[in-house]
């Protein structure tokens, strides 16, 4: 097992074995150039890569350098190679052609120039690089097919934060194709997935895709033992509400005011504890992921049961720490010894978890932030859903992050079925005069991909009904369900991956059939040789058998929130699977509402 | 008897063994051909020479080449119609080259297919070559030419070739009596005999002369001589009937034998590794080092041709093989050998006879029983005739039922590879490999070579037998059988089409695109296009089809395929080879293809994004284009020009809230552009509630109020900007006038609100006494007042807003808490 991912092969499915593939790819793909090297860096990969390969292990595949890809000229350095590893998009490819033109006009030592594109060459990248004139200056130019990159022990994300837009918005389907190519990875490893179900126009084109690629390899199936029963592909827009929502677990509004990237946010130093900070850094980073146990254990706990988990685990850990003083003999002092590893390991996790939820807890608190989600909680209830709501004027009026109000407003649209000419002409008014006219580009492409839509058919409180969306009484605490991510919301998109698992989406085909796009249904053979050994009947060994296990892949992002429902539904006796959580990006409402604004980069006008 | 056709050389033993009787038998006469054979069984070529009949006599009939496998099946025949043949020599590919005098090389296939020529450079055509040699080397096979000027030039790979020229052997003026050429450790040299004294040139420009150690005084000149399969052994012949028999560099003598004739024989090569031969007419003569000899009489010419086991001999009527019997065979067939696979076999022979002595011979070997067993599977390799291979097979099989734990796989093996050995013999194939060759030549590629003899069925069939992946195996040779097909000119392209996708539709890993770019080659374009369509691959589909012109389709497919770099692939494609219109028109119904290539001008330039949307007639797209555009602009008159458009494309659609949008923007651009003059602060780009709020800042109230009116902003955000911009800018005095105005719509807490956001307390409880009582708990709270909110909620008899204070109640503040939650209580009990 490779260092520092132990993490990664603790639960059902060995993610630590993707790693190590990737792992071995790219070093073969960097060990094609001799001698020392460089790396310049794609900002949008670092973050993946880290998770992927330590900068030591690096070091030893003689990497001497790390540069990020910037505009104008490199550093200065005296590497034979430089190796530039970028996503294949234009923009990058400008400030690769910079660099090379600086470099070329330095002369001095000749160096060698590769290029790695992730996930995938692209041509029209070689084409500009070839309209710069520098596509020939490379010695090389690879792709490092990495697209699924295993975030924890159940989690993996392609990091293509752009997917939803590209997807829905502007009609390029790049990310589900690369979607399709990494299940067919998946598989490679893991097995063929025998039963695939779907919902929604983009889980069709992954499967029509998959099944494709089937035919492509020729019969050359992988002959490893399937270790995935069932796959579930879910579009984001079967449930555009969900992510909306303030998501309410620890790891949710971690997500909510920080920011979660690449499992590590960043905290303003000052609030972390007495440890030993250094002078002048600001921020410090703190890595979350379940090798740290008590964030395994807090992460998809509703926030308002944190603290008492908290409490809890300071007492435990000050009885421990006081057991020195009961050890008498030599062997009780060698065994508290031998412990105390762990216990400082945790007293320091404890410290780090007690300043973030102190500093979630400000927030939590705060007036805005009750208002806005008592609003929410009035909207999915399908209450004062049909006219101007005074909170969001209020939001507008007082020029409140923009994100915020068009999530009110889009919870609203949704939960209306459609809002009134009249309302929604007032909202886009004065959205438009209070932070600019560009956005009235923004609210076009919310219209157009579903999220704000003018009145329509009444759906909601049907799926909302038939699907038990609405959870009243929900036990923070102890939750018997997954409503407790979202203190009485339960995620629609989690809702059908348990009505899946249990009793089977035929019981609710005239909800299926509300949510837009089709319905995917496949079934891909499995050599008899691989089939799994279903026990007998008589052998009484069935019932405590082993847990299905269900990939549930969301295209367009997923919450933290929706994948701590999912954990909480496989620990149920009577869920009946496990689930590992695949997905174009972590996304939170936050930050899908500013891929979705227009960003304009306006010139100065001339002054005359 | 095993043994009679056992010949003793020394300790060890010759066979010479008839492995054809030829079909050519009374069609051919060698004498009149010059012959070529290719190795590992190989075929045999054929040049009829005119010279060997009429000598001297220069016609001007061509001649005619013809190839028969070697059994003597002719396989095909053709005139020869070019230049004059200097050398005609097989490749490891089994293609036929013949070296023309210009230096020119012609490859055929082993049909006489024609399929590339080279030339040997600007010399050899100029001068004209005397002699050539091919020869393999470590890349493949090469060939050497020698030049009228006595240069050696030569290649080195006959797929790439590559002319090296090897350095010159001094004073060399007239014709070498022999040359031949040596590759020792990726080199290559070349060994030239001139006159009495030997050289070794090689690419570096080096020539060494060689002087061979040698018992004799004088050998005299070099007449000719050989080098062995595996190039460590030279041969040498001197005019004075000596042999020299030594490693390659020449350093090592390993035999020398004295012919007593000066004659120069017909042919001199390598028996394998141990002997060497020469032939001089019907005579041939075996030598091994020790001086040992043999001889062979020939009732008619035949040709030598060296394999790495021994020697094939070709003449009129046979085929035979000339080996040195491998030891294994030696030792269990030699008379008197006491050899355990010997015992065995004389065993197993007793025991079918149902003999008593069958046990004794077992007795014998029984400790070395598993030794006996495998001497008798490898011998069972090394037999040409089924018969004896069974009974040395059923000799082991006997050995391995007293055996317990005798690993079968050697013998199934073996039972294997004599079934697949057995098969390619066959006069019909004609390949007449022994098992050390199929060894050297490895099973992939005798399946190679069958296909490459167009038996296809016997390459399935042992494919099938030898249990080889069907990707290796039998989907490959389909695949070259289709490429074959295809190229059958007589046969109907739809039934083509539909014999080749039967047979190879349900294949998995079949490339249909190269059978198709086959069919493509041969002009066959219908062909191609169908059977591109069963290709599963899209990646290898789309650009054949762009090739073919299919436009269409390789759209279609790309689309289908997902595969966004395909696709554009082909959308850049066809525009830069189409009429703009027409690809418009071609795109126009594609919306997929359509939206990537809007994602494509999207980066190139907005103006083309426009026009695109243009052929579409998409005006609320083209609108909203117009909009991003318009902020890249530098020139207000240009901003407003095309903020107008985008305003008339939205009327055309109807959007009249867009509409009205868009004019409201010029408006406030007009505005802001004037306020920027008078005020000398910048103002565009703002938006209206920015402008107010700067407005307000700098104290135009008479500005911002006139531009409220005309923009008609409501009152909430009127009086919210206003209390924030005042409150920030300090203006307490001008705030406090605003909340005397009249009725704040926002309530009075929204003052309390923001003093207290600019940290101003003092005034802040100026507005705290004008609160609601409805909002007045959480004001006083904001203000700090706990103690007074919880009062008032106590008052308000609103437990909700009770519990509110507790939670702002600090730890410290213990006995407020308890305060609180006493007043909690008392409400909780009236109820």
């Amino acid at each position: 097992m490779a260092t520092g991912a132990a993490h990664l092969s603790s639960s059902k499915l060995n993610l630590g074995l993707l790693r190590d593939f990737y792992r071995r790819e790219f070093l073969e793909c960097i060990d094609k150039c001799l001698g020392t090297k460089a790396i310049v860096w794609d900002d949008g990969l670092t973050g993946p890569f880290g998770l992927i390969a330590e900068y030591s292990l690096l070091k030893d595949h003689e990497v001497e350098k790390m540069f990020p890809l910037r505009t104008g000229s490199l550093p200065p350095s005296n590497v034979q190679n430089i190796v530039f590893l970028t996503r294949p998009r234009l923009e990058l490819m400008e400030k690769i052609a910079q660099n090379l033109h600086h470099e070329e006009t330095k002369g001095g030592y000749k160096k060698e120039f590769h290029l790695i594109f992730v996930p995938r060459k692209s041509l029209l990248c070689e084409r500009k690089l070839k309209e710069k004139g520098v596509y020939g200056s490379f010695s090389t130019v690879e792709e490092f097919n990495m697209t699924l990159i295993p975030f924890d022990a159940d989690l993996l994300s392609m990091e293509m934060n752009d997917a939803f837009k590209e997807c829905y918005l502007e009609n390029d389907f790049t990310s589900m194709y690369y979607a399709a190519q990494s299940l067919m990875t998946l598989q490679a490893l893991y097995g063929t997935i025998q039963y695939i179900h779907g919902k929604g126009d983009c889980a069709k084109q992954v499967v029509d895709m998959m099944r494709r690629m089937r035919d492509e390899m020729g019969g050359r199936e992988p002959q490893v033992l399937p270790q995935i029963d069932t796959l579930l592909i879910l579009d984001r827009t079967v449930d555009l509400l969900t992510p909306l929502l303030y998501q309410l677990t620890y790891e949710g509004l971690i997500d909510e005011i920080f920011g979660i990237n690449n499992t590590s946010i960043k905290l303003p130093a000052e609030r972390l504890g007495p440890q030993p900070s250094q002078e002048g850094v600001e921020s410090k980073k703190v890595i979350l992921n379940s090798a740290d146990t008590l964030f395994a254990e807090l992460r998809d706990k509703n926030f308002n049961a944190v603290g008492s988990i908290v409490s809890k685990k300071a007492k435990l850990i000050t009885a421990e720490f006081g057991e020195r003083h009961a050890a008498k003999t030599i062997g009780e002092m060698k065994q508290f010894v031998s412990k105390l590893p762990h216990l400082q390991a945790t007293r320091q996790s404890l410290a780090t978890h007690t300043s973030i939820a102190e500093l979630v807890k400000e927030c939590t608190d705060a007036d805005d932030f009750i208002d806005a989600l008592r609003c929410q909680q009035e909207f999915i209830n399908g209450l004062e859903t049909d006219k101007v709501h005074p909170l969001v004027e209020e939001c507008i009026a007082k020029s409140e992050k923009l994100s915020k109000v068009l999530r009110l407003i889009c919870i609203q649209s949704i939960c209306n079925d459609g809002l009134k000419p009249k309302v929604m002409d007032f909202y886009k008014r004065e959205i438009i005069q209070t932070y600019g006219f560009e956005h009235i580009v923004t609210l076009n492409n919310l219209e157009k991909v579903g999220m704000l839509r003018p009145h329509g058919a009444r759906t909601y409180q049907v799926i909302r009904k038939s699907l038990k969306l609405i959870v009243e009484e929900v036990n923070e605490q102890n939750p018997t369900d997954i409503a407790y991510v979202y203190s009485g919301y339960a995620p629609l998109s989690v809702r059908l991956a348990q009505y899946l698992a249990r009793p089977g989406w035929r019981s609710i085909t005239e909800v299926l059939n509300l949510l837009p796009g089709p319905k995917v249904e496949e079934v891909q053979q499995i050599p008899a040789a691989l089939r799994k050994r279903r026990s007998s009947i008589s052998s009484s060994q069935s019932s405590t058998g082993e847990q299905k296990l269900t990939l549930i892949f969301f295209l367009g992002g997923v919450t933290f929130a929706e994948i701590a429902a999912l954990r909480f539904l496989a620990q149920q006796d009577d869920g009946g699977t496990d689930y590992v959580v695949a997905t174009t990006n972590l996304m939170s409402g936050e930050r899908m509402m500013d891929h979705l604004a227009q960003n304009v980069e306006t010139v100065t006008l001339n002054p005359f | 008897m095993a043994t009679a056709d056992w010949n003793p050389l020394g300790e060890t033993y010759y066979r010479k063994c008839e492995i054809y009787s030829m079909e050519w038998a009374g069609l051919v006469d060698l004498s009149k051909f010059t012959v070529a054979a290719a190795a590992y069984g190989g075929p045999i070529a054929l040049l009829k020479d005119e010279n060997k009949l009429n000598r001297g006599a220069t016609t001007n009939i061509k001649p005619v080449v013809s190839v028969y496998n070697a059994a003597g099946r002719l396989l095909s025949q053709i005139r020869w119609s070019s230049g004059r043949i200097m050398k005609m020599g097989w490749t490891i590919m089994e293609d036929l080259l013949f070296v023309q005098d210009d230096g020119v090389v012609l490859v055929y296939d082993m049909f006489l297919g024609f399929k590339r020529t080279f030339s040997m450079g600007q010399e050899a055509k100029d001068v004209k070559i005397l002699d050539a040699r091919i020869f393999t080397s470590f890349q493949g096979t090469g060939v050497a030419v020698m030049t009228t000027s006595f240069r050696i030039f030569l290649i080195t790979n006959t797929e790439s070739p590559r002319i090296i020229r090897l350095a010159e052997v001094p004073d060399l003026n007239a014709v070498p009596n022999c040359w031949d050429i040596v590759v020792m450790d990726r080199q290559v040299r070349a060994l030239v005999g001139k006159g009495s004294e030997l050289y070794i040139v090689d690419q570096g420009g080096q020539y060494q002369k060689q002087d061979p150690k040698t018992e004799k005084e004088e050998i005299g000149d070099y007449l000719d001589l050989a080098v062995s399969f595996n190039n460590k052994f030279v041969v040498l012949f001197t005019g004075k009937g000596h042999i020299w028999m030594g490693s390659s560099d020449l350093l090592n003598c390993f035999g020398e034998f004295e012919t007593k004739t000066a004659a120069k024989p017909q042919q001199l090569a390598w028996c394998g590794n141990g002997a060497v031969v020469a032939l001089w007419d019907r005579f041939l003569l075996v030598v091994g080092p020790q001086k040992y000899w043999i001889k062979f009489n020939f009732e008619c010419p035949v040709y030598l041709l060296p394999e790495v086991d021994g020697l094939r001999i070709i003449g009129n009527e046979q085929h035979e093989f000339l080996q040195r019997v491998p030891p294994v065979t030696e030792q269990i067939f030699k008379i008197g050998s006491m050899e355990p696979g010997a015992m065995l076999y004389e065993a197993n022979r007793e025991y079918q006879k149902q003999h008593q002595k069958a046990d004794e011979y077992l007795r014998m070997i029984k400790e070395r029983l598993d030794v006996a067993v495998n001497q008798c599977i490898q011998a069972a390799g090394h037999e040409f005739e089924a018969s004896k291979q069974k009974q040395l097979l059923r000799a082991a099989s006997f050995g391995k039922c007293f055996l317990t734990d005798f690993r079968p796989e050697s013998f199934v093996n073996m039972s294997q590879m004599l079934r697949v050995l057995n098969q390619v013999r066959h006069h019909t194939v004609g390949i007449p490999l022994t098992y050390t060759q199929l060894e050297h030549l490895s099973m992939p590629v005798l399946i190679d070579r069958l296909v490459l003899r167009k038996l296809f069925g016997l390459a399935i069939l042992i494919c099938q037998y030898l249990k080889i992946p069907d990707a290796e195996g039998q989907s490959r040779i389909m695949a070259h059988w289709a490429c074959y097909k295809v190229q059958q000119k007589h046969v109907d392209e739809e039934q083509l089409a539909r014999v080749i996708s039967q047979k190879l539709l349900e294949r998995p890993g079949v490339s249909f695109s190269e059978i198709a770019s086959v069919a493509l080659e041969h002009g066959r374009r219908q062909l191609a296009v169908k059977l591109l369509d069963y290709e599963p691959r899209a990646s290898e589909q789309v650009p054949l089809l762009l090739k073919m012109g299919q436009l269409q389709p390789s759209l279609n497919k790309a689309i289908e395929s997902g595969d966004t770099d395909l696709v554009y692939t082909v959308l850049l494609h066809l525009r830069d080879n189409q009429e703009p219109s027409q690809f418009y028109m071609m795109i126009h119904t594609m919306p997929i293809a359509f939206s990537l290539f809007i994602q494509y001008c999207r980066h190139q330039n907005l103006v083309l994004v426009e026009k695109m949307w243009e052929q579409e007639d998409n005006q609320a797209e083209i609108a909203y284009t117009k909009i991003v555009r318009s902020y890249g602009e530098d020139t207000m008159d240009i901003r407003t020009k095309i903020l107008e458009e985008s305003s008339h494309c939205f009327h055309r659609v109807g959007n009249i809230f867009a509409e009205k949008q868009v004019e409201e923007q010029i408006k406030l651009l007009k505005h802001q552009r004037k306020l920027e003059d008078e005020m000398g602060l910048s103002f565009v780009d703002m938006s209206l509630q920015q402008t107010l709020h700067k407005l307000t800042l700098e104290g135009a109230h008479m500005a911002a109020d006139k531009l409220r009116k005309e923009f008609k902003v409501p009152d909430k955000r009127w009086w919210w900007m206003r209390a924030m911009a005042l409150a920030e800018s300090g203006d307490w005095a001008e705030l406090e006038k605003f909340s005397k105005s009249k009725k704040p719509p926002i309530g009075m807490e929204a003052f309390v609100d923001v003093c207290m956001k600019h940290h101003n307390k003092q005034e802040a409880l100026k507005y705290l006494s004008r609160v609601l009582p409805d909002h007045k708990v959480k004001a006083l709270v904001k203000v700090g007042q706990l103690r007074e909110a919880a009062e008032q909620a106590a008052e308000n008899k609103n437990e909700d807003e009770l519990i509110y204070v507790l939670g702002k109640v600090k730890v410290a503040d213990k006995q407020l808490a308890d305060n609180i939650r006493q007043k909690i209580e008392q409400l909780g009990s009236r109820r």
